[in-house]
This record gives structure tokens, C-alpha cells and sequence, in this order.
């Protein structure tokens, strides 16, 4: 005891009896989480191989060799859906930004574009994607286009494409109504016009602001392009299923999951913060308690 | 008062209400309201929050659109409706309350942006103007900071140089020392103090009775919308005629 209060008064800055209280209140709660974890864990290792058809369900989703064999052949087939989500992008972003910019036009001679700007954007946003991705996929090719104009990819992921350019552009909007009113009239005073202000002013503070947003909807896209496969090119969830059938075996499925997570997580975790900085930026001091 | 004598022996004032009427809704904020300002005069604004001292200066660059009457610059009407108010705006400034700098550009981008984009000078050109004005307000090493890191008063006066930049007739400076510290209020008046006499013409929303006695040429007190009394600062804070010029004085020297 003497020996500790030594110790502690000799090497490190005296802590107050609240600042002391605090450190032993964080200690506590990082014991507590740790211990938590580890029961959990421990309890998901000893039970789920004590359930009666584990066996099964882990030589039928978990099968060693079946990962090997299918990794590459799923690698090779999840190429299709990165290209596919790579020319979507920037298609739906710029679309996007013009419908948003559309729906905040504020001439009155204008008002048709801002009502079919509203119009899309329902539409868009009131169907569900894979329906779209039917719809336009077989719809479009269905009139007897000529080639390369019938092929599903093209117009799967122009459907991917008019879908997330709906949800994008709201995201756009609600990025450009958040610029305070005072900006705009600070740019007009200068003598900006309309159009310059929305250019110089409002757009680059409302990007800014929206990117967090933006990033969790292109994670959405990143897992939305699989639904392509639905009307027939062979990427890596419809690979997943031809092995699936040739080998009996759903172990595919589950190296089909990985290969996406280890896509995903890394933009969610960015995502998130972005998000945290931007909070921290704009909202102010947290509370204690 | 030589400048006054002067710019009313050419004739027309620089700025000038006449029956000016405007209602946000129901509210009617500025009632039958006329007033002249001459070429290079001082005229300071006073009276209670909503007698419409805000209103009025914004009706001047057409940030509002009056309901009746008109609005005169250099004899020239400008409430006209359909006209276009890029030009008018081009030649009279503001500055506002809450500074309102574009946080995402630096100090100097704020100052060269409408310059390059509105009166279309070369990026170096408008680049040096904004460092003479930096220089000349004393804020030169501030130009690569952005607004966020400077002070409620250095942001204010970069709000004045930015509204200054473009070489404005007119300036109106709405409350512009209301958001600040007390401590930086000076910094923010002296620099209006060196526009005096510079040629332009200043329209002032104040609440700073002390600065408005300085400064002006006229004080004008506004009520309800409408002007109450205008006159030399010495008539008005000395000896105002009107009952509710006294009131409103009595009110301010009693905080």
C-alpha cells in the first residue's frame, strides 16, 4: 500500500480522487466487455457442434476443398460484378447530381422538370430493385434490338443504374437543402448569378456533407449487382450456384459471402468514419452523461 | 458635410426609397418608407429589433423584392420588376450579421471568387487586389487561412474586404458588429471608420449608438417600419424630436 502510493506519486502525475474514480470506471467496463466476449464465444464453439446435424451442415457449407476448388473459379466470375459496379458509379452519380439539381430549380418555367424530377425519383425508389432489373433487362432486349444492344448486362445494369440514380439523387438533394439560406445570399450580393452560386457555393459545401451517405449507398450498389445475375450473366453469385448444383455442395455460397465482405467491410468501416468525423465536426461538444 | 453639399448640387441621390412597402405574410415590415442618401454620405439605421432596418438595406441590393413603392439608384429604378438585379448588385455591397464567408475556400478565394467570376479579372489580378486589401486591413498573413480559423472579428473584416473588392457605390453594412465579442467589435468599426470620406456611400444598420453618433452624416431612427426622425447624430442623440426617438434612446442608455 505505502509501496503503490509511492510509486504513483514518484513516476506518473498525481490523478485527482474523480480522475481516479474514472480510470477505475474504464477498467471495469473493458473488463466487463472482455469477459462478455469471451462467453459468448465459447458458448457459440461448444454449442453449435453439440447440434444434432452439425456434421451435415458443415461438410454441406463449410468443406475445405470445396473453397479450393471454387475460389478461383468465383474470383474470376466476381471481376464481372466489379466491373459492372465500376461503370455504374460515376453513370449514377452524374445522373443523380442532375435530377437533384433539377428538383432544386426554383424558376417557375421549370416546374415540368421539377414534377418529372419528383416523378422519377418515386418511381424509381417505389419499385424494387430486382423488379427493375426484370423489367428493363428483358423488357428493353425484347424489341428486337441488334447486338450489342439486346445483351441483359447492358441493360441490367442500366436498371441498377436508373434505380440507384433515384436514391443518389435525393441523397444529392437533402445535401444541397442543407446549405443555410445565408450562403446564397451572401454569393448573390457578390453578383454571382444563380447557376454560378449553385456551382462555386452551394454544391462543393453540400458534397462535402453528403459523402458519408453517398459511400453507404455505393455499399448497397457493391452488393446490389449480384441481382444481375438474375437475367443471365454469369458473375459471381450466379457462379456460385453452378457449383452449387455440379457439387451438391453449398460451400460456394459462403466463399461468394467472404469474397463480398472482404469488399464491403472495408467501405462500411470508412464509411462510418466519415460519418464520426463528421458528426464530430458539426454537432458540438458530447455530453458526460 | 462637403461631400454632401457636393453630390446634392449634382442632382440625383445616390440611393433613394420612396413609398417603399414591404410585408413578409401578414407582417409588414417596412410601411410607406422614404428615405435619400447622398453620393458618399454616412446614414446610420437605429431603432428596436423589427423596425426594419434589416429589411431596408436588403431591399437596396434586391436580396428582397418590394411590394410598392420604388427604390432609386443614382435616379435609376431599380425595383423594377423583371429586371435583372446581377448589375445593380455588382455596385452595391453588403456585409451581414453572421459574416456569412464560404467555409470551403480559403480567406483569399473568398475575396477573388465573384471577382474573377463577376467582373471576370484575371485570376493574378484579383489575387493582388485582395492581397493590397489584406495588406491594407492588416489581416495579409490570413489569406491561405480559412474562415474557420480566424476570429469573429478577423472574419468580419474579411467579410468587409470581400463586399470591398468588388469596388462597390454603395456598402451597407447590416449589424455587422451584433454577432461579435465586445473585446472585437474596435477592430470591426475602425476599418468602417477608414471607408469615410473614401467616396463611398455607407447605409449602416447599427445598434452601436456611440459608433452611429461618430460616424454619420445622418441618423436615421426607424419605427415600424417607417422613418421615425433622420437628422444630424448631434440633433437625434442630443435633442430628438420625436416622442419615440426618446423612448428608444431612454430604453438603450438605461442597459
Amino acid at each position: 500500500m505505502a509501496l503503490g502510493l509511492h510509486r504513483r506519486s514518484g513516476h506518473q502525475p498525481r490523478l485527482t480522487t474523480r480522475q481516479e474514480h474514472e480510470r477505475q470506471q474504464r477498467r471495469r467496463s473493458s473488463f466487463i466487455a472482455a469477459a462478455s466476449t469471451f462467453v459468448v464465444l465459447v458458448a457459440v464453439a461448444v454449442f453449435i457442434p453439440r447440434m444434432p446435424r452439425w456434421d451435415r451442415v458443415k461438410k454441406s457449407f463449410f468443406d475445405v476443398n470445396q473453397m479450393r476448388d471454387s475460389f478461383p473459379r468465383l474470383i474470376d466470375a466476381f471481376w464481372l460484378d466489379v466491373k459492372i459496379f465500376v461503370w455504374t458509379t460515376p453513370a449514377i452519380f452524374i445522373a443523380a447530381l442532375l435530377i437533384a439539381l433539377a428538383r432544386n430549380s426554383r424558376s417557375p418555367a421549370l416546374f415540368p422538370v421539377r414534377m418529372l424530377a419528383a416523378a422519377y425519383t418515386d418511381v424509381m425508389r417505389g419499385v424494387p430493385v430486382i423488379l427493375w432489373i426484370y423489367l428493363v433487362g428483358f423488357g428493353v432486349p425484347g424489341l428486337g434490338l441488334e447486338r450489342p444492344f439486346n445483351s441483359p448486362l447492358l441493360w441490367g445494369s442500366v436498371a441498377l443504374g436508373m434505380t440507384y440514380s433515384g436514391y443518389v439523387a435525393e441523397v444529392f438533394r437533402a445535401g444541397i437543402d442543407s446549405v443555410h439560406e445565408s450562403q446564397r445570399a451572401a454569393a448573390r450580393s457578390l453578383g454571382l448569378s444563380s447557376a454560378q452560386t449553385m456551382r462555386h457555393v452551394v454544391l462543393p459545401q453540400a458534397i462535402r456533407r453528403v459523402v458519408p451517405p453517398l459511400l453507404n449507398d455505393m455499399v448497397s450498389l457493391q452488393k446490389d449487382v449480384a441481382l444481375v445475375s438474375l437475367i443471365g450473366p454469369i458473375e459471381i453469385l450466379r457462379q456460385a450456384g453452378i457449383d452449387k448444383a455440379k457439387f451438391a455442395n453449398f460451400t460456394p455460397f459462403v466463399v461468394a459471402a467472404l469474397i463480398f465482405l472482404s469488399v464491403t467491410i472495408p467501405l462500411t468501416r470508412l464509411t462510418d468514419y466519415l460519418w464520426h468525423r463528421e458528426r464530430r465536426r458539426t454537432s458540438g461538444t458530447r455530453v458526460a452523461a | 458635410m462637403t461631400t454632401l453639399a457636393a453630390s446634392r448640387a449634382t442632382g440625383a441621390p445616390k440611393v433613394s426609397l420612396r413609398s417603399v412597402t414591404k410585408s413578409f405574410g401578414t407582417n409588414t415590415v417596412l410601411r410607406d418608407l422614404s428615405l435619400d442618401v447622398a453620393t458618399g454620405e454616412v446614414v446610420s439605421l437605429i431603432g428596436a429589433s423589427g423596425s426594419g432596418k434589416t429589411t431596408l438595406l436588403r431591399c437596396v441590393n434586391l436580396l428582397e423584392q418590394i411590394d410598392d413603392g420604388v427604390v432609386l439608384l443614382d435616379g435609376d429604378e431599380i425595383s423594377a420588376i423583371g429586371l435583372d438585379p446581377n448589375p445593380v448588385r455588382r455596385r452595391v455591397g453588403i456585409v451581414f450579421q453572421s459574416f456569412n464567408l464560404f467555409p470551403h475556400m480559403s480567406v483569399a478565394r473568398n475575396i477573388t471568387l465573384a471577382l474573377t467570376k463577376v467582373l471576370g479579372l484575371e485570376n493574378d489580378a484579383a489575387t493582388q487586389r485582395a492581397t493590397e486589401l489584406l495588406t491594407r486591413f492588416g489581416l495579409a498573413d490570413k489569406a491561405g487561412a480559412f474562415p474557420d480559423q480566424l476570429s469573429g472579428g478577423q472574419q468580419q473584416r474579411v467579410a468587409i474586404i470581400r463586399a470591398l473588392a468588388m469596388q462597390p457605390e454603395v456598402l451597407l453594412l447590416d449589424e455587422i458588429t451584433s454577432a461579435l465579442d465586445p473585446e472585437l467589435v474596435g477592430e470591426v468599426l475602425d476599418v468602417v471608420r477608414e471607408l469615410k470620406g473614401s467616396g463611398i456611400t455607407l447605409l449602416i444598420a447599427t445598434h452601436e449608438m456611440a459608433f452611429a453618433r461618430e460616424i454619420s452624416d445622418r441618423v436615421c431612427f426607424l419605427h415600424a417600419g417607417s422613418v421615425a426622425e433622420i437628422g444630424s447624430p448631434s440633433q437625434v442623440f442630443g435633442a430628438p424630436r420625436d416622442e419615440r426617438t426618446q423612448q428608444f434612446l431612454r430604453r438603450v442608455r438605461s442597459n
